[in-house]
């Protein structure tokens, strides 16, 4: 299993870079993710965006579709790309600790 | 010095006058490592008849969401040079028309950057360059781009849009394909690069009722070009037909799904009942030179064919009948009836589900009422057979 090491710690991830353990999420490491999905400074449009990931995550157990990301933190899609240049599912989601989003080929 | 894979299983492949991948990973794996490991994985896959890639990846570049699908081999210690195998989707030329110098472009690029190995084309119409590593794609992408070249869709978006030959080679041709193919791209960008469907949503655009890019089957949207007047005969070509030696009455009349057809054989005489003709083409097809779509050209656009993924498969039924797209101002009027479905389904459908299985959950009469189409009879998911019929005034006198 690889890791991602931060400020001298290490976690679990994935071979796309998602963390293993949700519970092993902070707000250090958030920000050392966003770093390698393009995001040079967390500002607070980025923690919005992270935060209502996870709260939808806790309540639900999967990640939002798009749709309802943008319109509940009235985020549009074009500026989420702004925020995340890697995208929703895998900037956003990997910033916000979320398990790989399933998605289709 | 790289590993040689015995191939017993794959080299059976190889036999027989036909085209074979196998013949082709071969010719790549003697370039490629990645190729040779390929060899070794599939001919375990087939030994013990189980599929070793991993349940797709999360990759991509910068600004997009869609294009590149990730691909893990789960039997990386044995097979490193596939442990990544991620395939690009390029987005191909209308009706696929190239320059060689176009070719040897990206594929040259393509066996930099990756295994060498494509698929001229996917059924998705995209170009598929098959492998290569995460470390890879910014600088594949980069590569591309500068060539010209973009990539198409995957994932909950619009999938690259495809069409046929069209009037680039064919005769058939009822409408541009190469041009609405190629304008609903470009309109639609953010739609193909940025996924946010329910699912996927793929556009195919046919120029005639032989449906060469099998839109009926597939697409969500299909776009099949037909004619609204009679079938042009030329009465001359008939009789050097008959005179040839083709059998007219068994070979055409008799296979005419309509039964519309008529042939007198001592005069040598096709008549045609153009009212009850289902433009199946097949006489035309068997009659190239005698007989010919009508000049009064547009297309049907039919909604929500799907392959079986999720739920079973679905083909393609009439929402429009007759739409003059070449036309500005009723291609204008497509686009915002494509933008107001997309909304409707965008709402109200569920994580993964197509817009054809949409619309069976919620009715064609409630997705027709809320894209605002009025329902007419030619809406029939079989011909002659089911027309819908609504009976909201009826319902409405007796709830009162």
């Amino acid at each position: 299993m690889a890791s991602f090491e931060y400020n001298g710690k290490a976690v679990d991830v994935d071979e796309d870079g998602f963390i293993e353990d949700p519970s092993v999420w902070n707000e250090e490491l958030a920000k050392a993710l966003a770093e390698i999905e393009g995001v040079t400074e967390m500002s607070d449009d980025h923690w919005k965006i992270v935060h209502y990931l996870r709260d939808y995550y806790k309540q639900f157990g999967i990640a939002p579709m798009v749709r309802k990301l943008c319109k509940e933190t009235d985020t549009p899609l074009k500026r989420i790309y702004e925020l995340y240049p890697s995208g929703p599912a895998k900037g956003a989601c990997k910033v916000a600790g979320l398990p790989k989003p399933t998605g289709c080929v | 010095m790289p590993k040689e894979y015995k191939t017993p299983k794959l080299d059976e492949l190889e036999k027989g006058p036909w085209p074979s991948f196998v013949k082709e990973i071969k010719l790549a794996a003697k370039k490629s490592e990645m190729s040779n490991d390929l060899l070794g994985q599939l001919e375990q896959s087939y030994n013990e008849k189980l599929g070793h890639w991993k349940h797709g990846g999360i990759v991509g570049v910068m600004g997009y969401g869609g294009g590149v699908i990730g691909r893990y081999s789960d039997l990386p210690d044995k097979y490193p040079s596939v442990s990544h195998f991620h395939t690009i989707r390029v987005n191909q030329p209308s009706g696929w028309f190239y320059t060689s110098d176009a070719l040897r472009t990206i594929c040259d690029i393509w066996e930099k950057h990756g295994s060498g190995l494509t698929n001229m084309h996917g059924s998705t119409g995209d170009m598929v360059f098959l492998g290569t590593t995460t470390d890879h794609l910014e600088p594949v992408f980069k590569d591309l781009t500068e060539a010209g070249w973009d990539l198409g869709g995957s994932g909950s978006d619009m999938r690259t849009p495809s069409c046929c030959v069209g009037p680039g080679r064919c005769e058939w041709a009822c409408y541009d394909t190469l041009q609405r193919c190629y304008d609903i791209t470009m309109r639609y960008q953010d739609e193909l690069h940025r996924p946010a469907f329910p699912y996927k949503w793929k556009f195919k655009f046919a120029g005639c009722p032989n449906d060469c890019v099998a839109s009926i089957a597939r697409a969500d949207i299909s776009v099949i070009g037909t004619w609204k007047d009679d079938i042009r005969v030329d009465a001359d070509q008939v009789k050097t037909y008959a005179d040839e030696g083709l059998d007219i009455f068994n070979d055409v009349v008799l296979n005419c799904p309509a039964k519309c057809m008529r042939y007198d054989g001592e005069k040598k005489e096709i008549s045609i009942d153009n009212k009850d003709c289902r433009r199946c083409m097949h006489c035309i097809n068997v009659m190239p030179k005698a007989l010919r779509p009508g000049v009064e050209q547009g297309a049907t656009i039919l909604i929500g064919a799907k392959a079986p993924i999720v739920e079973g498969a679905l083909l393609s039924s009439v929402l429009i009948p007759f739409l003059d797209i070449d036309d500005e101002e009723e291609f204008e009027a497509f686009c915002d009836l494509i933008e107001e479905m997309q909304d409707v389904w965008c709402e109200e459908g569920k994580n993964r589900e197509r817009v054809g299985e949409f619309i069976q959950r919620v009715g064609m009469g409630n997705f027709l009422e809320a894209v605002g189409v009025e329902p007419i009879p030619e809406m029939v998911a079989y011909p002659r057979d089911n027309p819908y019929v609504f009976y909201e005034d009826f319902y409405e006198d007796e709830d009162e």
